[in-house]
């Protein structure tokens, strides 16, 4: 029994680990920017979701859609500025900067909200409770609702990518810039916006974890954006709903690999991660084509 | 120091070709007198100078490895700290079994080029920012699994063994000598890998991969050599930091595997200039003071580091050293080649321009 439930928590987590990855995944197919700062800006937005309840003393409900707000706002003005003066010049420069905004966002929590770890607390005793099925299995309804929240977003950015304006012009700029730019679309602000969607997720990714487990400033580099990677690689590069299958694989197998031996939990993850990659390097979804 | 060959080309008129527009000999004296200089240290000033000298010498033979990876061979690797980690249990584990730390100081550089092989394999077919994240993952991987083997420490780490009994004062000469070999060891292959026919090829890849693959150059070959140089250069710097700090101590979050030793290298080239030896001479040299003034100030330093290297990055793109570069046109490690037009002599020091635009095919490729 305790093997069904490691392998039913692992699909659980496996939402949390997808919420992780689809942002980098997006950014990453729409801008070919791969957001090293990712995790650390997922732990932003947990800190921001901490301080606006704080501050407040708002519902945590209602602080969620503040702090995805408040994320896609920077998400614009990062890509527009920042963002944008580095991919036009190069991949280089891109991969340095935002590897410099890891470093300085980790190391500036670090200084000014110390290592502490901190949660996000919910004041709900629905998010805090659990339900069992049979004997031995125990699913808390906290990581059901991020399972949920987690395949609403990837329907959301399915829809939104497929059929909204916004959505066709940036599919329109990531199959090809200068036609869209010549189309009358103006690239830069279709960055923005994609930016924007990307790190609205990042917003619900950093809540949710914050809600899971507790962050601390090291969070987003040790976890979040390793795990957003693996999860993307095995899954497929560039796949929206692969995030979900390479999220849930990882999740598993940590599970598993926790099964065995509390402190193989991360390695058993890695070593699937590493296994992917040498015998699937196009990921668990993609087709051979798109290799 | 100047290699001169005579290159016959199409045009009747013979062409020189030289590694630097001026004579390199002073530059080689000099190098030489700077790292006799550096040698005596321990005999002129007190061993807390030495001690931080240490730091530095650390930094700088990791940047220069750094710079050769992302600088030469296009490579961003972010998972650095692997091989530095690596590097310092590959002399703990000797030390454990009675080896002097300081001998096993070219085994550290050995293991951790040899562990380059296997990962190489791994990320070789990841393209920037995806080999810069997969590299990252490798050493937290690698992190994880020292960690598992409690013989070394496991998750706590160990003291290093192999000084009981020994001064002090000798013990903090032969560190910094340890550190001082290591780091003239580290600029002076990349200087003359540089040289060598990889050079020629790393250039021909910057410039352009497709061309090069069609010349037939061994795009693959070049890069894993580089990688493993580059491994192994981080590995005898992680080794100098064991003897340094007496222990070792493993985990991503401030030991051996963290991710802020990738912070410090890259940050230190980016700042001194990508792509130059120099830069990571010079970059090195601006960690140390930013890290010396700031260093009651916690993480400050790093933000600092980081900002600064982004600002670089976007406005200053050959870093502090291209700028030195633009104004004065020199070169203390040249590694490139310099065509002269016909007619054109080396000129004494002083009252040189830069070359006229178009004169001959007057140019520098470095």
């Amino acid at each position: 029994m305790s093997w069904v439930n490691a392998i039913v928590q692992g699909i659980l987590t496996g939402g949390l680990y997808a919420l992780f990855a689809c942002g980098l995944s997006l950014m990453f197919g729409v801008m070919k920017v791969v957001n090293l700062a990712h995790g650390d800006l997922a732990t932003v937005a947990a800190y921001i979701g901490i301080g606006v309840i704080a501050i407040s003393h708002i519902p945590f409900l209602w602080s969620v859609p503040i702090v995805v707000l408040i994320m896609a706002v920077l998400g614009y003005a990062l890509q527009r500025s920042l963002l944008q003066a580095a991919i036009t010049r190069g991949e280089l420069t891109t991969l340095i900067v935002t590897f410099g905004l890891s470093i300085v966002i980790e190391n500036g929590l670090l200084q000014f909200f110390t290592a502490n770890n901190r949660g996000i607390g919910t004041g709900s005793s629905l998010i805090s409770s659990s339900f069992s099925i049979g004997a031995g299995l125990q699913i808390a309804w906290l990581n059901v609702v991020i399972f949920a929240l987690a395949v609403v977003v990837l329907l959301g950015l399915q829809y939104f990518l497929s059929s909204s304006k916004y959505g066709r012009l940036i599919r329109a700029v990531a199959d090809d810039r200068e036609a869209a730019q010549l189309s009358g679309a103006d690239y830069r602000h279709v960055f923005g916006i994609c930016a924007a969607v990307a790190f609205g997720t990042v917003a619900l990714a950093g809540i949710s974890y914050g809600m899971t487990t507790v962050v601390s400033p090291t969070t987003g580099t040790d976890t979040i954006l390793l795990f957003a990677f693996a999860a993307v690689v095995i899954g497929g590069l560039g796949s929206l709903w692969g995030t979900l299958v390479g999220g849930i694989v990882l999740g598993v197998a940590q599970q598993i690999g926790a099964q065995i031996n509390i402190s193989y939990e991360l390695l058993a993850g890695y070593l699937v991660f590493l296994a992917v990659l040498v015998v699937r390097p196009q990921g668990l979804t993609a087709r051979r084509s798109q290799s | 120091m100047s290699v001169t060959t005579d290159a016959t080309v199409r045009s009747e008129e013979n062409l020189r070709v030289t590694r630097s527009r001026r004579n390199v000999a002073w530059t080689g004296i000099g190098a030489l007198v700077v790292v006799v200089v550096l040698a005596l240290f321990p005999y002129l000033v007190y061993s807390g100078t030495t001690a931080i000298m240490v730091q530095g010498l650390i930094v700088l033979t990791l940047a220069s490895m750094w710079n050769l990876l992302a600088g030469y061979a296009g490579l961003v690797s972010v998972g650095q700290q692997a091989f530095f980690g690596l590097g310092a249990y590959f002399v703990l584990i000797p030390a454990t079994h009675g080896l002097s730390p300081f001998l096993a100081l070219p085994i550290a550089a050995v293991g951790a080029g040899v562990a380059a092989f296997p990962l190489w394999w791994l990320v070789s077919r990841l393209r920037t920012g995806y080999f810069a994240i997969a590299t990252w993952v490798l050493a937290a991987a690698i992190a994880l699994f020292i960690e598992q083997i409690q013989s070394i420490g496991g998750g706590t780490g160990m003291p290093l063994p192999g000084f009981a009994g020994m001064d002090p004062t000798l013990l903090a000469a032969y560190t910094y000598w340890a550190a001082l070999v290591v780091a003239v060891l580290a600029i002076a292959g990349v200087y003359f890998l540089l040289r060598s026919r990889l050079g020629l090829v790393l250039t021909a890849i910057r410039d352009d991969e497709t061309a090069a693959r069609t010349s037939g150059v061994r795009v693959g070959v070049a890069r894993l050599l580089v990688f493993v140089v580059a491994a192994a250069g981080c590995g005898a710097a992680g080794g100098v930091l064991a003897i340094d700090q007496l222990q070792v101590v493993p985990g991503t979050s401030g030991g051996v595997f963290s991710v802020q030793w990738t912070a410090i290298m890259a940050f230190a080239v980016i700042i001194g200039g990508l792509g130059t030896i120099e830069g990571p001479i010079i970059g090195t040299a601006v960690y140390m003071i930013l890290e010396q003034t700031l260093q009651s100030y916690n993480a400050w330093y790093l933000i600092i580091l980081g900002l600064v290297a982004i600002a670089i990055a976007l406005f200053a793109r050959r870093g502090l050293w291209g700028l030195l570069d633009d104004r004065f046109n020199i070169r203390l490690f040249p590694v490139g080649y310099y065509l002269w037009s016909p007619g054109e002599r080396r000129r004494r020091q002083g009252g040189q321009g830069r070359p006229a635009k178009g004169a001959g095919a007057a140019g520098v490729a470095s």
